[in-house]
């Protein structure tokens, strides 16, 4: 039986709808504004460059997804839009104002959960608004308010151990979300669910940014993933870190789980795929030979 | 039932077999105890004499090793003379269980030889606030100072170095010093305490703060946290629980100090007990003293542990209110996990219109987003 490739269609192309909507997301006003940033790493001449100069403009209630192989500097240059480490060069601006050192402004979900243990689920998400100094009762209104957003009311007086992974999560995009931060940073928060809670997280990401209208900073190194949430797509390669290619993706809003099979999502999958892991794998063919040995066989 | 149930290697035990294992740790030492104590030919290295018969120095109640016994029997004998009677005892300072046992009574209530002389329980207080007050005043700088080593660099450079050495000089050597600057009373055995735990504790405090998870300060930093709040709000509960198992280890070595301590100055508290009941022979009463501080010590800790789960309820495994608790639900089981939230908020979703927004049913990932 022969394999015939399926026809793709070009992923630049968008239909009328998705091209008005990139227009009119570009028309908004930019949230996060990087100039040439560039983390090296190392001292003593021997300097490692974990990312080469870098800009990105990301416009208001926009949902971009950064994605890359392992190496490529993705996380680094979240953790640096955090404010947890710092660039070697270049300025981040947030609503034009540039900003250093960690901050609510900028709300961040981690891969780990980092839920604070020693506190029930709706101190959790308390705690960024005492921090800001809210009076408490205000505080518990707003924690629940945010909780039963992510569906997670009923389970205010739980504890962090008694949540399973995906309920966490939700904790955890509560807690940033409750800052009401300018943007909403995102590092491979789905990375260490199994792969159905992460589809069901995935569509609760979306439902939520839609209610909440946040713009979105997104780490994944989920080809689908990011196919599937993303306005924007930032693909990076590694050895030295750098931008690849920006791609608006075609695939219309609102979006669906069966579009994972669309024409559109293959081409754009197709793509990502070529940028991430090269045209062939010609690596292959060098690889030695090993045969196990089977019950039966001659060894010699 | 094979070998194999009870020696799984990692291999958890039904409760039962845990108890059976639990009562035989203690019972087998205690049969071991038993059957030197009252089986004849496995020890008794000795001789009563019961009646001396022709040996001129024997007296009746007289302790003689079984060789010589023996050579004065055979001697009778030989000569024809009476031989000398006996029975085979351990030596005094090997009690058996029961007369132990009996002494956990009778040491309390048998009054004193002289009126100077302090009650066991007195001499068991004693001991109690020695430590109490050696590890009170430790802690309340110990601790401080280790949670500031173990957050902030600049504190770990300036004091760690000279603890880390100061920690290598044994505690009793300072004795002397001790008594010729605060006396013979209480203060040098509070000062030995003091010594023999502080540094350890400020090292180990330190040690354990410092494994606090960096993430949640990232994450707390990220929430709008800096300066001191970071370490009042998220370092100190963060480390709490492991700093409170600490205490406990640590408060089990200061018992060991106290035994060096009370003999600096005038001997006190249960040490001066043992020594004086030793002194009269009363070695039934010496056991049951040293007994009674391994009873005291485990009575602590798990009072100190259930506290633990009293003050620390987020340490609690199985909560009444919720589900059985899964450990690691997260990463280790995600399906049952996934399994249990599902089954959870479909009974909950009547009565929570949130939960039906962006509910988990299984239509929600077609649903529009």
């Amino acid at each position: 039986m022969s394999f015939a490739p399926l026809k793709l269609p070009d992923y630049h192309e968008q239909s009328p709808e998705v091209a008005a909507r990139f227009r009119r997301i570009r028309e908004r006003p930019v949230v996060l504004r990087v100039r040439d940033l560039y983390k090296m790493f190392g001292t003593n001449g021997t300097a490692h460059v974990a990312f080469e100069k870098m800009s990105l403009d990301v416009h208001r209630r926009e949902f971009i997804c950064i994605i890359g192989p392992s190496g490529c500097g993705k996380s680094t240059f979240i953790r640096i839009v955090a404010g947890l480490e710092d660039a070697t060069g270049g300025e981040i601006l947030i609503d034009g104002h540039p900003v250093s050192g960690p901050g609510p402004d900028r709300g961040m979900v981690f891969q780990g959960y980092t839920l604070f243990p020693w506190r029930t689920v709706k101190y959790n998400v308390m705690f960024g608004l005492e921090m800001r100094g809210k009076d408490s009762s205000t505080a518990d209104a707003e924690a629940r308010q945010w909780l039963d957003m992510v569906g997670l009311g009923k389970f205010e007086h739980a504890y962090p151990h008694e949540l399973s992974g995906g309920m966490k999560q939700r904790v955890a995009i509560a807690r940033a979300l409750a800052n009401e931060p300018r943007i909403l940073l995102m590092d491979e928060p789905f990375g260490a669910l199994d792969a159905l809670t992460r589809c069901k997280m995935q569509s609760y990401l979306l439902q939520i940014w839609k209610k909440v209208e946040v713009t979105v900073l997104f780490i994944t190194h989920d080809l689908d993933e990011a196919c599937y949430l993303a306005d924007r797509i930032v693909v990076m390669g590694a050895n030295p870190g750098r931008v690849l290619e920006v791609i608006e993706n075609p695939i219309p809003r609102p979006r669906r789980a069966d579009q994972l099979l669309s024409p559109e999502f293959l081409a754009l999958k197709h793509r990502l795929d070529e940028l991430i892991h090269g045209p062939a794998d010609a690596e292959e063919e060098k690889l030695p030979v090993i045969k196990l040995t089977e019950a039966g066989d001659e060894v010699e | 039932m094979g070998l194999r149930d009870w020696l799984g290697l990692r291999h958890e035990l039904p409760h039962r077999r845990r108890l059976v294992l639990t009562i035989l740790s203690f019972a087998l030492p205690l049969a071991l105890w038993s059957i030197v104590s009252y089986v004849p030919w496995i020890w008794h290295p000795l001789i009563r004499v019961t009646d001396p018969g022709s040996v001129d120095y024997f007296m009746t109640g007289m302790e003689v090793d079984r060789t010589v016994f023996a050579r004065e029997l055979a001697d009778a004998k030989k000569d024809n003379h009476a031989p000398p009677q006996g029975y085979r005892v351990n030596p005094i300072y090997f009690q058996p269980p029961h007369a132990v046992a009996r002494a956990f009574y009778t040491a309390f209530v048998t009054p004193p030889r002289l009126p100077t002389e302090p009650w066991l329980h007195e001499s068991l207080g004693h001991s109690i606030r020695t430590i109490f007050w050696g590890f009170v005043i430790s802690s309340v700088f110990g601790v401080p100072l280790g949670i500031l080593c173990g957050t902030y660099r600049f504190f770990a450079r300036l004091q760690e170095p000279f603890i880390e050495f100061f920690r290598y000089l044994p505690a009793p050597a300072f004795g002397a010093l001790c008594v010729a600057i605060l006396g013979i009373e209480d203060a040098p055995k509070i000062a030995i305490i003091f010594i023999g735990t502080f540094f350890q504790q400020v090292l180990v405090i330190a040690n354990t703060v410092r494994k606090v998870d960096p993430a949640l300060i990232e994450a707390a930093q990220t929430l709008g946290a800096r300066g001191h709040r970071l370490l009042t709000r998220v370092v100190i509960p963060a480390a709490i629980t492991d700093i409170y198992t600490d205490m406990r280890i640590l408060l089990g070595w200061a018992w060991t100090y106290l035994i060096v301590a009370e003999v600096v100055g005038t001997m006190s508290g249960i040490t001066y007990f043992i020594n004086q009941q030793a002194r009269y022979r009363h070695f039934d009463n010496v056991y049951a003293a040293i007994a009674m501080i391994g009873i005291i010590g485990l009575t602590c800790d798990m009072l100190f542990a259930w506290l633990g789960t009293v003050l620390f309820p987020w340490k609690r495994r199985a909560r009444k209110s919720a589900r059985a608790a899964k450990p690691k639900a997260a990463a280790g089981a995600p399906e049952s996990a996934a399994e249990t939230e599902s089954s959870r908020e479909a009974t909950d979703s009547s009565s929570m219109p949130a939960a039906r927004l962006v509910g988990e049913t299984p239509d929600s990932i077609t649903s529009e987003a």
